[in-house]
């Protein structure tokens, strides 16, 4: 192909772009929530974001980028003129990042995860055809955001009502934390590893049958429990501190806790998020490489670096700002409340991680939060919201795509040079 | 910052503002303690001191009632139910209200309380206050009502603490029964308007407390949903 570093040129500035825009404002939500609830400081939610965002991306965002990649075009519409993907997807990545940075500067809801499907969706249909669309399988990722908030809302109601009914509720709450906590705390280390490990290993070389991924994730359950239970040990309880609010030292457990599930949240966040930015590297670096448009093809491990490099660097230079404006926002959700929020959410993004969708990190946690705020757990939440997230929706979508099919004319007038289709 | 409007799913719980207008309440009744002193002193100068800080307790509350009230739209979401919010809000303010009644009647009509009802006025303003104390240590549960998502436990404990208030409000109630007594005995000393009114300042002292049990009262009814 003529312009083949030229393509992969742009395919990984895009990418790192984007990334870099998933990091400097999307993971703020995944992390203000432990922020605000004062079970970590700044730079701790920094530190765990960093490596977890990572670690989630590199390790468990192979599903979710095959999906973005190859799932919502019909490569069989483009096998003349590869070319036209390359452009389509270079458009998309530009579309959703422009858009996200716009979007966010002015304080507008937007979804990452919306924008890079509405744009890819908006190039394909205008640039390709309608046919070119897999209406289905769009059609099951438009369900998974109705869904998957729902589902992230159910858990959180169902976790915090155990939380009632185990700890909050009894005659000795202390106890009782000191008792149940690190069962939650297991929860949150073999979920995590069971769906990344049934799912996610084999790029770095790790294919494991059934029975050894339990196994594994029960022993990395064990782990995180141990931790969990040795950082309680250390907890001061300090009686003086329940004169005023007789749950102060109760918090302080669960804050332990929190630790663990923001680590959850941000794996799931980069799990998840990290393919709205290299799903389309992905599709354009096989294209060129190959000359065709491969359905096969094996994700290459550089890519999912790509990105999570990108989503610290977002964090790192204007991320750790927004996670620090939010986590003043929210100091409503003390540490009982948040970690059944992130706990539940961070399940529901891993589980849509594992089966490819791609789905809001961000609308997910609102479920959750609106979960355990249906179980009266927290003092107020504004209903003003959910209607702002459906307008985002709305919004979101076509202005991705608007913005893809410019930038996939332009892109097409600058190098194209094919046959005209 | 795209964040924001995660952020703003958090509404303002009314609770702490609730309780900060119950503080206000309790500081204003107590007031009537020394108040009260400077009437039998008859140290008219230590009177309007501390009937003008009665007044000022309650306007501060009234701002108070106000800044919450708009400060619940329709399109929040709480645990506890918006209208048990502005009841218990109103009938916390009614007893401040009780509380402005029965100062400003004994300094407008310059009243003075006769000695044999002293001990017994004393002890009912007293217990009145007791009452109201009690109504906020009832009130300031409401954080660990929620903390615990209205657990068996903590509803328990409320429900002890609105005993105890129910208690005190039936010392008030034969205390007043004590002070109708002593002042029908009296009656034939005293100039006739002046009893008539003596009898309208122990009725509205008693309000006070009959008042405070109604907050309890409310919280009892949410607790129950």
């Amino acid at each position: 192909m003529e312009f083949s570093l030229w393509y992969l040129g742009l395919a990984a500035a895009f990418g790192l772009f984007m990334a870099w825009g998933i990091g400097a404002n999307d993971v703020a939500n995944a992390m203000a929530t432990s922020v605000g609830s004062k079970a970590l400081t700044i730079k701790q939610a920094i530190l765990v974001a960093a490596v977890f965002e990572f670690a989630g991306a590199f390790l468990a965002g192979g599903q979710v980028t095959a999906t973005i990649r190859k799932g919502i075009i019909d490569a069989s519409s483009v096998e003349s003129n590869p070319e036209l993907l390359i452009f389509g997807m270079l458009a998309a990545l530009l579309a959703a990042a422009v858009w996200l940075l716009v979007a966010s500067r002015k304080g507008w809801p937007v979804s990452t995860t919306h924008s890079i499907v509405g744009a890819i969706v908006g190039f394909a249909v205008v640039g390709i055809g309608v046919d070119s669309v897999h209406w289905s399988k769009v059609g099951t990722i438009a369900a998974s955001w109705v869904v998957s908030p729902m589902l992230s809302g159910f858990l959180a109601f169902f976790i915090f009502m155990s939380v009632q009914k185990l700890i909050l509720g009894t005659k000795d709450p202390l106890a009782n934390a000191r008792k149940y906590v690190p069962i939650y705390i297991f929860a949150v280390g073999f979920i995590l590893a069971l769906v990344t490990m049934l799912k996610g290993l084999k790029h770095i070389g790790l294919d494991l049958s059934l029975p050894q991924s339990v196994m594994v994730a029960v022993a990395s359950g064990i782990t995180t429990m141990s931790i969990g239970v040795f950082a309680i040990k250390r907890i001061k309880i300090d009686p003086r501190q329940d004169v005023d609010f007789r749950f102060t030292n109760v918090e302080k457990i669960f804050g332990v806790l929190m630790v663990f599930t923001a680590c959850g949240m941000a794996f799931a966040h980069g799990s998840n998020d990290v393919a709205n930015a290299v799903g389309p590297v992905a599709a354009i670096v096989s294209i060129v490489k190959t000359g065709v448009v491969a359905q096969k093809s094996s994700l290459a491990t550089w890519i999912l670096l790509l990105g999570a490099v990108g989503i610290v660097l977002g964090l790192a230079t204007y991320g750790w700002r927004v996670i620090r404006t939010v986590g003043k926002n929210i100091t409503e959700l003390t540490p009982s409340r948040g970690f059944a929020a992130e706990l539940a959410a961070a399940s529901t993004v891993v589980i849509a991680s594992g089966t490819g969708l791609p789905i809001s990190t961000t609308h997910t946690l609102v479920g959750a939060v609106l979960g355990v705020g249906i179980a009266r757990g927290i003092g107020a939440l504004n209903l003003r919201v959910v209607p702002n997230i459906m307008l985002s929706w709305i919004v979101t979508l076509p202005a991705g795509g608007i913005l893809a099919i410019i930038f996939f004319f332009l892109l097409k007038g600058i190098f194209y040079n094919g046959p005209i289709i | 910052m795209s964040g924001s409007y995660f952020s703003a799913i958090f509404g303002k719980s009314p609770v702490t503002p609730l309780q900060e207008h119950m503080e206000k309440i309790l500081a204003c009744v107590t007031e009537l303690i020394p108040f009260t002193e400077a009437v039998l002193a008859r140290d008219v100068e230590a009177m309007q001191v501390h009937h003008q800080n009665i007044v000022t307790m309650e306007n501060e509350a009234d701002a108070l009632k106000k800044e919450l009230r708009t400060r619940l739209p329709s399109t929040l979401f709480m645990p506890i139910d918006r209208r048990d919010v502005l009841e218990v809000l109103t009938m916390q303010d009614m007893v401040a209200g009780s509380a402005r009644d029965v100062a400003g009647l004994i300094i407008g009509r310059e009243m003075q309380i006769p000695e044999p009802l002293a001990k017994a006025y004393k002890k009912l303003i007293k217990r009145s206050v007791a009452a109201c104390q009690q109504a906020l240590k009832a009130i300031k549960e409401l954080d660990e009502l929620i903390e615990t998502g209205f657990g068996k436990v903590e509803r328990k404990f409320v429900g002890r603490l609105l005993m105890k208030l129910d208690v005190i409000e039936q010392d008030t109630d034969e205390i007043q029964v004590v002070l109708r007594n002593e002042l029908f005995k009296l009656e034939d000393e005293l100039h006739p308007v002046n009893v008539m009114f003596l009898y309208k300042v122990i009725e509205n002292t008693g309000t006070i407390a009959d008042r405070a049990q109604r907050v309890g009262s409310r919280l009892q009814l949410m607790l129950a949903r």
